[in-house]
């Protein structure tokens, strides 16, 4: 006998991250998933921006490694609030992880916290955090085929960061042929080229997150019981 | 190493739809995948015999269906089946003003339980 079920193989975490996204939006705390492969530069990333914030808006990071603390020893040292997730040979970060970190960090200290997931360009993309933003950064050395090969992942971004872009010409980059793989999968992801190294690019990048935060601070706003500001944003 | 939550997701989801029925023994579980929902391959299955040992789904069999993706030319208007590494041009025309839409399924669908009557 066959019995109907319709559920989705990851509503259990779905859940969890709803939960989460409501913890966050009880403390006004908007969290960014920064998602990419090894050595795109997703910790750089994050420093370079962190630098730039402006006074108001404080940070927090969670920093997701298969083993070792080396990225969130990086960000300690800015001073900023920092736990370390080590998934011990696990490819991603799951809503439970970040429910549990979550707890070892002062979120009435934070407003925009980055999560910074393992480096992994397939299944980080399917398991929710909580998230409001969904951050995918690219690198010039990596080529101009990620988006081909791996489109769930260029799916799920609410922006692609392509970094290093001071090396595109040496790697013979081709950055309409990315964009055109990008906008295939996710024609509303806007596509931003920045070096964490020059700086370059790095002013558009703030700006664009920024206007994002206020929009959330905006939502918290007016948010009544049991809504999610997740979804409650549009994309640009 | 992420076939091992994604197993225990799907073993903890049919044992709720079966418990949820009375409780009986899972046979199979069909479960529906996109194409571009690379995260699922046959290591799922070996996952699956492991976890389910001792439960009710014990030795069920997963059955896949997979969803295709289709691609979408703005040039000539065709759209016709893709999968991951993704064309960059269109088969017909050569265009390369592509819109990919679909293949991100990922759930089950139903389980297939014993009948009241059969003997467990």
């Amino acid at each position: 006998m066959k019995l109907p079920v319709v559920e989705k193989i990851l509503n259990a975490n779905d859940q969890i991250a709803a939960d989460n996204r409501a913890t966050f939006d009880a403390a006004k705390i908007f969290v960014a998933n920064v998602m990419a492969s090894p050595g795109a530069g997703k910790t750089s990333m994050i420093l370079a921006t962190l630098e730039r914030l402006p006074q108001g808006v404080r940070p927090g990071v969670i920093e997701g490694d298969l083993a070792s603390r080396i990225d969130a020893d990086k960000i300690a040292a800015r001073g900023v609030p920092v736990v370390q997730i080590n998934t011990g040979g696990g490819c991603h970060l799951d809503a439970v992880m970040i429910r549990n970190a979550a707890g070892q960090l002062p979120l009435p200290d934070i407003d925009l916290l980055w999560i910074e997931n393992v480096g992994n360009l397939v299944c980080p993309a399917e398991f929710a955090l909580g998230e409001n933003l969904d951050v995918v950064v690219a690198s010039a050395p990596e080529g101009h085929d990620k988006p081909y090969k791996y489109p769930g992942m260029f799916a799920a971004a609410d922006v692609v960061l392509l970094n290093k872009s001071d090396l595109l010409q040496v790697f013979e980059f081709d950055v309409d042929y990315f964009r055109r793989g990008v906008e295939m999968v996710n024609p509303h992801a806007p596509l931003l080229l920045l070096s964490c190294r020059t700086g370059a690019g790095m002013e558009e990048w703030l700006a664009w997150l920024l206007k994002r935060h206020g929009d959330f601070q905006k939502t918290c706003a007016i948010l009544t019981n049991g809504a999610s500001s997740r979804g409650l944003i549009t994309v640009a | 190493m992420h076939e091992l939550p994604i197993t225990q997701a799907i073993l903890q989801t049919a044992l709720a739809a079966s418990e949820r029925n009375g409780g009986r023994r899972i046979t199979s579980i069909q479960l529906v995948i996109g194409e571009l929902s690379s995260i699922v391959d046959d290591s799922v299955q070996f996952y699956f015999d492991q976890l389910s040992q001792g439960t009710l789904a014990e030795q069920a069999v997963l059955e896949f269906r997979l969803e295709p993706s289709t691609a979408f030319c703005f040039d000539c208007s065709s759209s016709f089946p893709v999968r991951a590494p993704l064309p960059a041009q269109c088969p017909h025309c050569g265009g390369t003003r592509l819109r990919v839409q679909g293949g991100r399924e990922f759930y089950i669908e139903s389980i297939e339980v014993q009948d009241e009557t059969a003997g467990s």
